[in-house]
């Protein structure tokens, strides 16, 4: 029997041979770059001028009208020009489209003169008519465009986009020939040059928008590969769905003589470890992130790559300040000071971020805000007393909401276990997918929930805002009718910056004295960055100007 | 009803070597050594998951975030987490949740997808055609959107997250059983006791099903660790268990992330996950073997 | 014969009829919008949108409005890419995971069978043990585990193998076909390995073996076309499984496959993706159940011989 049997195995390895040589033919198929000199895509990058960029995400679109991602701003801000540009390191404002600007003795007239070599991408001249179809086109209130908003210190810009009124030549942006722009502010804006830097605020090509639909057309196919018209110092090129965007130097660029770049693809690197792994293969310049648990490891062996830099962001939890037992201020006080954000930072957060105490980060250009607390167990156990709680008895189980992402979890569980072991209450922890998760905080259905804030524009009024009464972004039921004065009416109208600051320590404080939200760190930006990349540094809005990048081929890391 | 209950327990008296059956596998099994290590293995890691609370010499939330995540000691025999958490004691608490899982939703799994699959499978015709295009519907609905549903609806809980996992899991049973019990019904056995006049519910419980347990049992072996790992997938979700409280799924999906760091992280989950497994599906084959109705005959 | 399959494929229309009508008000059911994110929306733009997708009107209009675009072939515009339609990005990402799961398959059966049946000659002994406690590894190692440490040794350690991409480089192919395929290879092992044994026992092939045939034939002409029965049945299933549960594979090595677009359509509630991927899965889930009930039949001889008394 065994003798018979034995002739079956043989017949099965010829099958098998012949899967795994079908399999070797098939994979053998794709063929193109890379691989066949010998090597990586980085170093082949450096030869060519090719930015192989680590981008997080897939771009949802590359309308900068429309898009409002980070990921999507890397490319978008290599696609198109503004009226002013940032300088990479200070992140001060520097001439893009426009070379120069004046800004009149009250703070609320800018003019624009634009340069009169700025080209579309097709030949075409950037005029200032452009930027006022731009503006109309973003304000449209059919268009749906969530960050309409950044326009609003226009004159009028708020009341066009709500439909209120419907002559665009009320809103205070103006042409008056073909290269100066003219715009009038409701009131001194100090940060509106930052905001020129912005995609919202971006020139779009009308001849394009309009050969592929209309203007308030969200779904026009007019920003892909072969179609979009931009004036950017790239191109783009290649644009594979959750594969890689590719962009192109622009030749008709104003200032392409001095563009080092001849090429940057994005990849979107999603999966961190995947990420991680492309970058050591060779085949990514840059990441978007750094695994946690691998910062020590990669300090000590590679430190000149590992780029870590303090993030204009804050990462805090927020009460529900409508239910019980959070509506009293006394528990979230001792909820706040029993964090020990010292030992937290350490270890959980290996050491990369900043403990916070309010909402604003340090040095918001030149704002600190206010430390009215600190970690102070034996204090928050008397206010939990107080409250009714003493030893945390009677206090009922309560909700911690996060949404699902490991380094939330960690964090979560950490404080879990503070709580439970300082003031003996009972927390539980509550992932929830990213959706449900937004629902549950606009419905106020939650008792705690981790929030993060990222700054749109270097200013405390980017993070202050968020807590007027009932705004869009408040969530916590916090509400002050002295915090709403400044920061809706005073502040705006204050021209002086001390003064203006002044007024926002008062405001930070009262939000910070009632602890509607629970600050626990200042975000950092984590990449590793190849050693042949040069003329990106760091900086706290995590801006990349690819302007002014260039690669060095004799570096290696060899 | 009445008569329902009565025709099954005369259908039971008529047959008398149904006991027999169950006592014949029983002794097959026991000469099985394989499967008589796997059932010890798999007793043993039952008992002490069981134990946990009492035994286990730190409790599973338990931090010292100073130590950290440190390599396996004399103090931590496994090793901590980067909590600085036991990693023995998480994986003694973790096996609870991930056999529980795994038993009662296979449990649903298999009682839904046995009788499903047998009655569509014997019927035929109409109903069959009905039943199994009700089955294409289940594949084909959006899973991820269901549970996210599921979890709106009824709150998280145990209980919801093993309906959930049944609710998927018995499709693909009921469709082996269907194809198994089609190609059964024509055989002369079942046909005789067709000719005898017995019930259907006589004929599939007594004569069919116990001939389609052999791909039943190891359809079984396979569909526990998959529960198991679907259980880590569901808790991303938000639905299912919530830290500190973790399952083998979960812990070996944190252990991928840091690898080469924290190897034992991975390792020891993945071992108890990988030892249960083996034994599960050793002790699978021997009752396969054991339930092999044509095997009594040799 | 033929009015089999006839009746088959009339059912499947009420099958994706059926799962379209349900998804399409499940979606709609669940929480959150396609719209919400991290920064609040404005209610004028939140309606602007609505409006842009005709989520303004009332529900039984945009399902209408949905079958009659559906019927003339056009799936709409993806929530989350504006500016795409989703049959533009299922025909993007189809071929990629088609072929990806075809890879993975030929692994699936080659190993898969091969050991199963290796196993099941010799029960009980090492012949046996061997190659199932190989095939358990695929069981045991989940592809969110067997990827990432694959990458590892072979694209890192060894550097024999790219670690991500498809068709970019000579070689990015390999890795994902397995970690795919291993999964579905341990389930094909152990379904064949039982199926075998319950077959080599039957008295038809013992009256073969009377006759006097070698064992080969025995083997191959008679056992395997029963014994694999349940991996058939399996079959079905898994191809349209694979398709949708790609994902984890191509998130871990950068595939722009259907997958990805299943996954991601859920979680960004895109509302005309996660139906036009779903009735494009439906359609598969149907035409693979059926193929691979026809073939079950074929095999079967007793009904093959009921086709034939049916025809």
């Amino acid at each position: 029997m065994t003798t018979r049997i034995s002739r079956l195995p043989r017949g099965g390895r010829n099958w098998l041979v012949l899967a795994v040589l079908a399999l070797l033919v098939g994979c053998s198929g794709g063929e193109d770059g890379g691989g066949s000199s010998g090597l990586t895509r980085v170093e082949q990058g450096n030869l060519d001028g090719v930015l192989h960029f680590g981008n997080g995400v897939e771009p949802e679109g590359l309308d900068p009208h429309i898009v409002t991602g980070v990921a999507e701003n890397k490319i978008v801000s290599a696609l198109f020009e503004g009226l002013v540009a940032k300088h990479p390191e200070t992140l001060e404002p520097e001439p893009g489209v426009a070379e120069s600007w004046e800004i009149a003795e009250d703070g609320k007239l800018y003019t624009f003169h634009l340069r009169q070599d700025a080209r579309w991408t097709n030949g075409d001249a950037v005029t200032a008519e452009d930027f006022v179809w731009s503006w109309k086109r973003i304000l449209t209130p059919e268009l749906g465009a969530q960050y309409n908003y950044n326009l609003f210190s226009v004159v009028n810009a708020e009341r066009y986009a709500n439909g209120e009124i419907n002559d665009f030549d009320l809103v205070g942006v103006k042409a008056l020939d073909d290269y100066t722009l003219q715009v009038q502010l409701n009131s001194p804006t100090p940060y509106f040059l930052q905001l020129l830097d912005h995609y919202s605020t971006f020139p779009v090509h009308r001849p394009t928008i309009e050969e592929f639909g209309s203007i308030s057309d969200r779904l026009s196919p007019w920003a892909r590969v072969g179609n979009i018209v931009g004036n950017g110092a790239f191109t783009l090129t290649e644009w594979q769905i959750n594969s890689h965007v590719r962009v192109e130097k622009n030749p008709n660029y104003w200032n392409a003589d001095n563009i080092r770049l001849n090429a940057i693809v994005y990849y979107p690197t999603e999966n961190l470890v995947t990420e991680d792994r492309m970058y050591r293969d060779g085949q990514l310049h840059h990441t978007q992130e750094i695994v946690l648990d691998k910062i020590p490891v990669y300090q000590q062996e590679i430190p000149e790559q590992v780029k870590i830099t303090p993030w204009l962001g804050t990462y805090f939890y927020m009460f529900n300040t409508t239910r019980p037992p959070f509506d009293d201020v006394r528990v979230r006080k001792a909820l706040a000071m029993t964090v020990d954000r010292d030992l937290l930072v350490e270890t959980v957060m290996q050491g990369i971020v900043e403990p916070a105490y309010a909402l604003v980060p340090p040095d918001t250009l030149g704002y600190f805000p206010p430390k009215t607390f600190d970690y102070d167990p034996e204090r928050a156990r008397e206010l939990l007393a107080e409250a009714g709680y003493p030893d945390g008895e009677g206090f009922p189980a309560f909700d911690v909401l996060y949404n699902t992402q490991e380094s939330h979890r960690r964090l979560a569980v950490a404080l879990q276990q503070m709580w439970a072991s300082e003031l003996n209450i009972p927390a539980q922890l509550v992932n929830q997918e990213w959706k449900v998760y937004l629902e549950n905080q606009d419905n106020m259905n939650y008792d705690v929930s981790r929030r993060g804030w990222i700054g749109d524009y270097v200013d405390p009024n980017t993070f202050l805002d968020m807590y007027v009464t009932d705004g869009g972004n408040n969530k916590t039921g916090f509400s002050s009718e002295r915090y709403d004065e400044i920061i809706l009416r005073e502040a705006p109208a204050t021209l002086d910056r001390e003064a203006r600051y002044e007024l926002y320590r008062e405001a930070e404080t009262l939000l910070m004295e009632s602890m509607a939200i629970l600050p626990i760190y200042t975000y950092s930006t984590k990449h590793l960055t190849h050693p042949s990349v040069k003329g990106k540094p760091s900086n706290i809005m995590d801006h990349v100007n690819f302007n002014h990048i260039w690669l060095d081929p004799t570096v290696t890391t060899e | 009803m009445s008569e329902t209950t009565q025709t099954l327990t005369e259908s039971a008296e008529a047959m008398p070597r149904g006991v027999s059956l169950w006592q014949d596998a029983w002794v097959r099994l026991r000469k099985n050594k394989l499967a008589m290590i796997g059932l010890g293995i798999l007793g043993f890691v039952i008992v002490i998951c069981v134990l946990a609370p009492w035994i286990m010499p730190y409790g599973y939330e338990e931090q010292d975030l100073r130590l950290g995540a440190s390599a396996p000691s004399a103090a931590h025999w496994l090793g901590t987490d980067t909590f600085g958490r036991d990693l023995l004691t998480r994986i003694v608490y973790g096996g609870r949740v991930s056999l529980m899982v795994g038993f009662i939703a296979t449990a649903v799994a298999l009682l839904v997808g046995v009788s499903y699959g047998a009655i569509a499978g014997y019927v035929g015709g109409r109903v069959d055609a009905i039943m199994m295009r009700l089955v294409d519907i289940f594949y084909a609905l959006p899973f991820m959107i269901f549970i996210i549903l599921l979890m709106v609806v009824f709150g998280r809980n145990l209980f919801l997250l093993f309906l959930a996992i049944g609710a998927v899991e018995w499709l693909t049973m009921a469709r082996i059983v269907r194809g198994q019990v089609q190609s059964l019904r024509q055989q002369e056995f079942v046909e005789a006791a067709i000719s005898l006049g017995l019930p259907p519910t006589a004929i599939i419980f007594r004569h069919v099903i116990p001939n389609v347990l052999g791909p039943v049992v190891v359809y079984t072996t396979l569909t526990i660790p998959q529960v198991m790992l679907l259980e880590a997938f569901l808790s991303f979700l938000g639905l299912g268990i919530q830290p500190p409280m973790s399952s083998w799924g979960l812990l070996i999906s944190y252990g991928v992330e840091s690898m080469e760091e924290y190897p034992w992280l991975l390792i020891f989950p993945g071992l108890a996950l990988s030892l249960t497994l083996f034994s599960l599906n050793f002790l699978g084959d021997g009752l396969r073997d054991a339930f092999d109705p044509k095997a009594s005959k040799d | 014969m033929w009015r089999f399959i006839g009746f088959r494929t009339l059912q499947a229309i009420p099958v994706i009829f059926v799962v379209i009508t349900v998804t399409f008000f499940l979606v709609r059911a669940a929480p959150g919008g396609p719209f919400d994110d991290e920064k609040a929306v404005s209610p004028q733009v939140q309606a602007a949108l609505e409006a842009q997708y005709r989520l303004d009107l009332p529900m039984h209009e945009q399902y209408f409005a949905y079958l009659a675009d559906l019927l003339r072939g056009d799936m709409g515009p993806s929530f989350n890419y504006p500016g795409r339609s989703v049959d533009e990005l299922i025909f993007q990402g189809l071929p990629i995971t088609a072929e990806l799961g075809f890879y993975a398959l030929l692994v699936a059966v080659g190993i898969g069978v091969l050991s199963g049946v290796i196993a099941s000659l010799r029960p009980n002994t090492v012949q046996d043990y061997v190659p199932m406690s190989l095939a358990m590894i695929g069981i045991c190692m989940p592809s969110f585990l067997l990827g990432p440490l694959m990458v590892l040794v072979f694209g890192i350690w060894l550097d024999w193998l790219p670690v991500s991409g498809w068709d970019q480089s000579s070689g990015d192919k390999v890795l994902p076909s397995i970690t795919l395929g291993a999964m579905y290879a341990a389930y094909i092992a152990r379904l064949s390995r039982s199926g075998m044994l319950e077959v080599m026992s039957q008295d038809y092939l013992r009256t073969a073996r009377a006759k006097g045939l070698p064992e080969r034939v025995v083997v191959i002409k008679h056992a395997l076309r029963a014994g694999l029965l349940p991996v058939i049945s399996y079959l079905g299933p898994a191809f349209a499984g694979l398709l949708s549960g790609s994902f984890v594979v191509e998130t871990i090595f950068q595939i722009p496959g259907l997958g990805r677009f299943y996954v991601q359509a859920a979680f960004n509630r895109d509302y005309t993706m996660i139906l036009g991927t779903t009735t494009f899965l439906a359609t598969l889930i149907v035409v693979f159940n059926l193929l691979s009930d026809f073939l079950a039949a074929w095999l079967n001889p007793r009904l093959r011989y009921q086709f034939q008394k049916g025809k």
